[in-house]
C-alpha cells in the first residue's frame, strides 16, 4: 500500500526529446489512477519512471512521502504488468509466479502457498505446470497479473495490459481487473490509450498530451467539465462535436442558428468580451430527435449523411453547414488522438448526434434535432481552454 | 512439440491435409539423388580415414575401397603412445578452459554491446571482429617471441591465451545477436520483480540465450580442439602439446622415426573426431530449439 506523489517530474532524453513536462500528481493510497492519452503523450514514460525503469530528469517521485528518485526498481517494491506480459518463456506458470518471491528469498512453503493463492484467484490452478507458449492470450494475461499480485507489492503499475486481448475478452478482463483491484485495495497506476478503459476502470483519470498533464479528475468530472478542447475531444465516444460560434448578447450564434446561454454559463461568462468568437462543444447525446419527443430547447434542421444503428443507440452524422470550427487545439487533437474515424474525418467537420434508437432519421433526409443547452461546453479558440472557470465545480458534481 | 501427443487424425483426408504429409509427397527423386550425392561427397574423406585406420601397415598401399584384413591394432597401438595420451589430456584441458572462458567473458561483452548505450559501440564491435581477420600465421611468430620472453612457451596457458583472442570475437558476435533478440521487457520485468541487473542476466537472459551459448561454445571448442598451427609453434614437448600437434609429430616419434605410421595417424584422427561428433549430437536440440517462443504475445 502506498501513496505515490509526482512533483514537477520531467523526462528529457539525450536526443533532446522532452517526453514528460512538469508532471504533478498525488495518487493517494488505494486509488486506481489511469494515465490516458494518445500514443507518444508520455504516459508510458511516466509509468516507467514510477517503476524505476527510466531515470527522472527533474522533479521528485515520492513513495509514502519518501523520495525514491535514485532507488533501483527492485528496492521500490512495486510490481508491473507489461503490455507484452513479459512472461519468462523458459519457466512454467508456477515458476513465473514464484519468481518475485524466489528472488526475494522467501521460504519455500510460503512461496508455495502464495503461488497457489494467486493461481486460485486468477483461475490458473490447472495451468501451473504449463509454459507460457502453451497458454492462450487471456491466460498469459492472467499469469502476468498473477506475477504482479503474488508478492503483495506497495503498488501495481500496468502498461496497457489489455491491449493484446480480443475485444470480448478485453471487456470481461476489464471488469475482473476492476474487481481484483478493489478487493486488494492496492494503489494502481494504469496506462491506456483507450478512453473507454480509462472511463470504466479508474477512480481518477489523468489525461496527458504531448508530455503535459491536461486534466485530472473522476471520469464523470472529465466528461462533464473538460478543462480544454483536448480533454473534451479525447474523452467520450463518439467524440464531442465542435462548432465555430460567436457570443453575442447572451446568445451563442452559429451557422445553424442561435442558442441561448443558460444561467450556469452566464455566470461564468461575465468576463467575456462581446462578439467573442468561441468554439461550442456539444456531446452527441446533447442532441435529440425533435420528432420523437416533446421538449424545450432550440431546434435545427439538418440533413443526415450517415446513420449508424448500434441497437441501444443510433448515431446520426451531419455536416455543420459552416466550414467547421478552427483552432490550433482542434488540429492538434485531430492529429494526435487519431480521432479521424471513417465517418468523422476530423473534429469540427462532421457532427454526430446520439439519438434514441426509435428515431426514424434516414440518410439523405432532413431531420429536426433539438439541443439540450445544459450539456454544452464553450472553449476559447485561441487557447483551447474552457471558458468555464474550472476551479468552481459544477453544481451537479459537488457530491462527487 | 514432442511433449504434447497430438490427437490422431480421424480420417485419411485429415491426415492428407497435414503439412508434414504434404511435404513428404512433394519430395522428388531428383532431390534425393542430390542429397545422397552431397552426403557421400562430404563423408567420403572420413570413410577413407576410417578404413585406413583399420588396415595393417602392410595393407596401406593396397588399392581397395575397404581394408583387406581389417584390424583394430592401430587403435590399441595409439593408446600405447605416450605423446598421444598426453596430447589428449592437454587438448581436453585447453579446449575446455578456452570454451568456458570464451563463453563467460564473451557473454558479458555481448550483453554490454547488445543492451547498454555507450559511445563507440559499433566501432568496438567492428574492432573485435577485425581481430578474426588476422591470419594466425601472422601472429604465430610474434607470440612465440613474446612467450619465450615471458616463459609461456610450451605451457597450456600459453595456448589458451592466443586461442581466446581468436575465439572471443566470434563468441561475442554470436551472443550479441542472441541477446539482442531477447525482448527488453523480460529483463525489465525481472528488475521490477526484485532482481538485480546481474540476477536478471543470469536467471532470465542466460537461459534464453542458452542456444546461442551452446552454439558459441561448440564452435570455440571445435576451434581449440582442432587448432594446429599455433599448437606446433608454441609447444615443444608432451607437457603442453595438444593432440593435433602430437599426431603431426608421429612421423618423428612413432617407430623410432623410421616407419611411416599412416595407420596410426588415421586411428588417432578418428579418435579425436569422436568427442566433436558426440558434442554436436548432444547439443543439436539445444542449438535448434527456439526458446523465446511465447515470450511475448503470440
Amino acid at each position: 500500500m502506498a501513496r505515490i506523489e509526482l512533483r514537477g517530474i520531467h523526462k528529457r532524453y539525450a536526443d533532446g526529446f522532452h517526453a514528460v513536462k512538469d508532471l504533478n500528481l498525488d495518487i493517494p493510497d488505494g486509488e486506481f489512477m489511469i494515465f490516458v492519452g494518445p500514443s507518444g503523450c508520455g504516459k508510458s514514460t511516466a509509468l516507467r519512471m514510477i517503476a524505476g525503469l527510466e531515470g527522472i530528469s527533474e522533479g521528485e517521485l515520492l513513495l509514502d512521502g519518501e523520495v525514491v528518485n535514485e532507488l533501483e526498481p527492485k528496492d521500490r517494491d512495486i510490481s508491473m504488468v507489461f503490455q507484452s506480459y513479459a512472461l519468462y518463456p523458459h519457466m512454467t506458470v508456477r515458476q513465473n509466479l514464484a519468481f518475485p518471491l524466489r528472488i526475494a528469498g522467501r521460504p519455500k512453503d510460503e512461496i508455495e502457498t502464495r503461488v497457489n493463492e494467486a493461481a486460485a484467484v486468477l483461475q490458473l490452478s490447472d495451468h501451473l505446470d504449463r509454459k507460457p507458449a502453451n497458454l492462450s492470450g487471456g491466460q498469459r494475461q492472467r499469469v502476468a497479473m498473477g506475477r504482479a499480485i503474488v508478492r503483495s507489492p506497495r503498488a501495481f503499475l500496468m502498461d496497457e495490459p489489455l491491449s493484446n486481448l480480443d475485444a470480448k475478452l478485453r471487456v470481461q478482463t476489464r471488469t475482473e481487473l476492476a474487481r481484483l483491484q478493489r478487493r486488494l485495495g492496492t494503489t494502481t497506476v494504469y496506462v491506456t490509450h483507450d478512453q473507454t478503459e480509462a472511463m470504466t476502470l479508474g477512480d481518477r483519470v489523468a489525461v496527458l498530451n504531448a508530455g503535459e498533464l491536461q486534466q485530472v479528475g473522476t471520469p464523470r468530472d472529465l466528461y462533464a467539465h473538460p478543462r480544454n478542447i483536448f480533454v473534451a475531444g479525447f474523452i467520450g465516444s463518439p467524440a464531442m462535436n465542435f462548432i465555430a460560434a460567436e457570443l453575442q448578447g447572451g446568445e451563442i450564434r452559429t451557422a445553424r442558428g442561435d442558442l441561448p446561454v443558460n444561467d450556469w454559463w452566464r455566470e461564468r461568462l461575465t468576463g467575456a468580451s462581446p462578439n467573442q468568437s468561441v468554439i461550442l462543444g456539444i456531446r452527441p447525446e446533447g442532441f435529440s430527435d425533435a420528432a420523437l419527443e416533446e421538449g424545450t430547447g432550440p431546434e435545427f434542421d439538418v440533413e443526415i449523411e450517415v446513420v449508424e444503428s448500434m441497437g441501444s443507440d443510433l448515431f446520426a452524422y451531419f455536416s455543420p453547414e459552416s466550414t467547421g470550427a478552427r483552432s490550433q487545439s482542434l488540429d492538434d487533437l485531430a492529429q494526435q488522438s487519431g480521432l479521424g474515424d471513417a465517418t468523422a474525418s476530423r473534429p469540427g467537420e462532421q457532427l454526430v448526434a446520439r439519438l434514441d434508437p426509435m428515431s426514424r432519421v434516414a440518410v439523405g433526409q432532413h431531420a429536426r434535432l433539438r439541443i439540450d443547452t445544459s450539456h454544452i461546453a464553450l472553449f476559447d479558440p485561441e487557447t483551447g481552454l474552457s471558458l468555464a472557470d474550472h476551479e468552481s465545480t459544477a453544481p451537479t458534481l459537488t457530491s462527487a | 512439440m514432442s511433449t504434447v501427443a497430438p490427437a490422431r487424425p480421424a480420417s485419411p483426408e485429415v491426415a492428407e491435409r497435414s503439412p508434414k504429409k504434404r511435404k513428404g509427397q512433394g519430395t522428388s527423386p531428383v532431390l534425393w539423388i542430390g542429397v545422397v550425392f552431397v552426403v557421400l561427397f562430404c563423408l567420403f574423406p572420413f570413410y577413407w580415414l576410417v578404413q585406413i585406420s583399420l588396415r595393417t601397415s602392410q595393407d596401406i598401399g593396397v588399392a581397395a575401397l575397404y581394408p583387406p584384413n581389417p584390424t583394430l591394432s592401430n587403435y590399441s597401438d595409439v593408446f600405447q603412445n605416450d605423446d598421444f595420451v598426453a596430447g589428449l589430456r592437454n587438448s581436453a584441458i585447453v579446449a575446455t578452459v578456452t570454451t568456458l572462458l570464451s563463453v563467460l567473458v564473451g557473454s558479458f561483452a555481448a550483453y554490454a554491446l547488445a543492451r547498454l548505450r555507450f559511445r563507440g559501440k559499433f566501432t568496438i564491435l567492428a574492432l573485435i571482429l577485425s581481430v578474426t581477420t588476422f591470419p594466425p600465421i601472422a601472429i604465430a611468430l610474434p607470440i612465440f617471441q613474446l612467450w619465450t620472453d615471458l616463459g609461456l612457451n610450451n605451457t597450456l596457458i600459453g595456448l589458451i591465451i592466443p586461442y581466446l583472442t581468436f575465439a572471443l570475437p566470434l563468441t561475442t558476435y554470436i551472443l550479441t545477436s542472441f541477446f539482442r533478440e531477447i525482448p527488453r521487457d523480460l529483463e525489465e520485468a525481472a528488475l521490477v520483480d526484485g532482481a538485480t541487473r546481474f540476477q536478471a542476466f543470469r536467471k532470465v537472459v542466460v537461459p534464453l540465450a542458452a542456444p546461442g551459448m551452446a552454439t558459441a561454445g561448440i564452435l570455440t571448442f571445435i576451434f581449440a580442439w582442432n587448432e594446429y598451427l599455433l599448437a606446433i609453434t608454441l609447444t615443444t614437448s608432451k607437457a603442453a602439446r595438444t593432440v593435433p600437434a602430437a599426431i603431426g609429430n608421429f612421423n618423428d616419434t612413432a617407430g623410432g622415426g623410421y616407419a611411416q605410421p599412416v595407420g596410426l595417424i588415421a586411428a588417432a584422427s578418428v579418435l579425436i573426431s569422436i568427442p566433436l561428433i558426440i558434442l554436436v549430437l548432444a547439443f543439436q536440440k539445444r542449438i535448434v530449439a527456439g526458446l523465446t517462443a511465447g515470450a511475448v504475445k503470440g
